[in-house]
């Protein structure tokens, strides 16, 4: 097997891991502040998909206005649109929840899960819509010396990492950062200490939710935009959360990217299996280091 | 005593059933109720909640209906091979599950219930996404044909009924007690000097094989194991009956069952409507109404004895 063939597939798996990291970011996030799962979250990278689809594609065959949301524009308006949805459902519905067993949280968000994707389902077909609002100056392949390799999925791992970290540095080196680390280590002392934690709660749902619409504006020219696309891919970076351990925001965007390089590989070496070997790796962290690989357990 | 008068009620209702109703249909619910029972095992009195209940018991289906129609097992040896089978498996998945706590316990689950689920999509016996379809119904103890519905209705019921005694003696034992002491306060559960770990895994591994135990059934009833019973979406469907009918009471999981059941079947010509409609009913049971149907009715009942 050629070098060539193992870069490819190690670039297009790094593609994958960077969805994976910029999800399970999100998760942690929202974990850290919350101590609840969004089950929602591949709902929103869903609906983030969509919102540009029918932003470039839709809005005229069905509400009449002749607009056209380019890509660029869907680049920022989605997941402030997604991020929204996401201080509603905090806002209206999860606040009530936070005295009782975390699992009604994800409960709840696996209900709306369900709502999300049944409503698409409706409109849109199963097996995926084409995304074409792709960009001109993204189009084509760029060499890398190595080999040549599509401009846009150089783009979307290059944006993807540019978020990750940008996130990473402001909670971890940034004054406000440093606020919302002291609400995920002590809610109570931090209010005392005036800090208005509910809205920073409020925004960190929205945070989260936002980075997951951002990923699916990101993955819809590359996939076909379907309603189960967020399903299938939340139950994976659920197996990547469970092997980075959600204690640390760059455990999350490490092990996502790492595990998508072994998705890639695994696709090279041993094809039937690449669906399912980041379950068999979780299995393995399991019985070796239960509390994940840069876990603290909560 | 109420519990009594219930039980005898179930059991009328259950014997006149098919003469009322589309004998098939009711066979599906009772399947249905019995994986829900076992499921309520685990979340409502063990406090651990599974999203991976569906490769029990769709997995099992694929055993039954491998050994029924390839090796030509009686029904009865099948659905014991595919009750066997996750046996096994509940054993390994939960002595891997209950490594973790709370919300990672419910991720844990349905990760390796996904392993299952392309296992069933990939392996070559399983026939893909079509599932494994012409298996034998066969006849029971070698003279009675199952092939009559109503023969088989009783077969169903008779199994639905060693279920829900499993269960129900389960819970109402000393094993039991201790499981609810360890979903209260796990932390003074281990004090008093119980092993917790040793209960959690013996209460997963008696869910997985009831819920077995009720997937292995239904492949005989259909003579089909699909690829949807072993998907996520069958783990979130049995979350929801449980928590309609009420989550930790002894009948709730059959009546959630029968009501999640009977409102899939009604609203099955709207399309994709149902999963909205479901989802919708998710968010208002987890807000609203949390102790589900039996949970509201006891709590009615008790405080009129006030």
């Amino acid at each position: 097997m050629s070098i060539q063939v193992i870069l490819a597939q190690a670039l297009l798996g790094l593609n994958v891991g960077v969805f994976y990291a910029m999800l399970s970011l999100g998760l942690a996030v929202i974990f850290g502040l919350l101590n609840i799962i969004n089950f929602a979250h591949g709902a929103m990278y869903m609906l983030g998909a969509f919102i540009a689809l029918i932003g470039y594609s839709f809005l005229e065959q069905w509400f009449g206005v002749s607009v056209q949301i380019g890509f660029w524009a869907s680049l920022v308006l989605v997941p402030l649109l997604v991020g929204l949805l996401g201080v509603l459902i905090e806002r209206i519905l999860l606040r009530r929840l936070y005295d009782l067993d975390h699992i009604y949280g994800l409960l709840l968000t696996f209900g709306i899960t369900l709502i999300l994707q049944g409503l698409f389902s409706n409109y849109f077909n199963v097996s995926g819509t084409p995304y074409p609002g792709q960009p001109e100056s993204l189009s084509g392949v760029v060499n890398l010396g190595f080999m040549y390799f599509p401009t846009y999925r150089l783009f979307a791992i290059v944006l993807s990492l540019v978020v990750c970290f940008a996130t990473w540095f402001f909670i971890e080196h940034t004054k406000l950062g440093s606020r919302l680390r002291a609400g995920v280590e002590n809610p109570n002392l931090t209010q005392a200490f005036g800090l208005n934690v509910p809205l920073m709660i409020t925004l960190t749902f929205a945070f989260g939710a936002g980075l997951a619409g951002l990923a699916g504006v990101l993955a819809a020219p590359i996939y076909s935009v379907s309603p189960l696309m967020g399903a299938d891919l939340i139950i994976v970076v659920f197996a990547v959360v469970v092997i980075g351990g959600m204690g640390s925001i760059m455990g999350a965007i490490l092990s996502g990217l790492a595990l998508g390089l072994i998705e890639g590989l695994t696709k090279v070496f041993y094809p039937p299996a690449a669906s399912t070997v980041i379950f068999f790796l979780m299995v393995l962290v399991l019985l070796f280091r239960p509390a994940g690989l840069f876990g603290k357990e909560k | 005593m109420t519990n009594r008068i219930l039980f005898i009620l179930m059991l009328i209702a259950g014997l006149t059933a098919p003469f009322f109703a589309y004998p098939v249909f009711v066979m599906d619910l009772l399947c249905f109720a019995l994986f829900a029972c076992a499921f309520n095992l685990l979340l409502g009195y063990a406090g651990l909640l599974s999203f991976g209940h569906a490769a029990f018991f769709g997995g099992a289906a694929y055993i039954t209906g491998y050994v029924t129609k390839e090796w030509g097992f009686s029904p009865l040896l099948g659905i014991l091979a595919g009750t066997g089978f996750t046996l096994i498996l509940g054993g390994v998945f939960g002595f891997l599950a209950i490594r973790r706590q709370g919300i990672y316990f419910a991720m844990v689950t349905l990760a390796l219930a996904q392993i299952i689920y392309f296992l069933a999509l990939q392996l070559p016996f399983t026939g893909g996404e079509n599932g494994l379809q012409g298996i034998p119904r066969g006849e029971l103890f070698g003279f009675i044909d199952l092939n009559n519905s109503l023969t088989m209705y009783y077969f169903v019921f008779a199994i639905f009924l060693i279920g829900f005694g499993i269960i129900h003696r389960t819970i109402h034992s000393p094993f039991g007690e201790v499981l609810q002491a360890i979903r209260e306060n796990e932390a003074r559960a281990l004090s008093l000097g119980y092993d917790v770990d040793h209960f959690k895994l013996l209460a997963f591994v008696i869910s997985a094989t009831v819920a077995g135990l009720a997937g292995a059934t239904k492949a005989i009833i259909f003579q089909f194991a699909a690829l949807t019973n072993a998907h996520w979406q069958t783990s979130g469907e049995v979350i929801l009956m449980t928590l309609v009918g009420g989550l930790g009471t002894v009948f709730g999981p059959v009546i959630g069952a029968i009501t999640v059941g009977a409102l899939s079947h009604e609203l099955s010509a709207f399309g994709s409507w149902v999963q909205v409609i479901l989802g919708t009913i998710f968010v208002v049971c987890v807000m609203v109404f949390r102790r589900g149907i039996v949970g509201e009715i006891q709590r009615l009942v008790n405080r009129k004895q006030n």
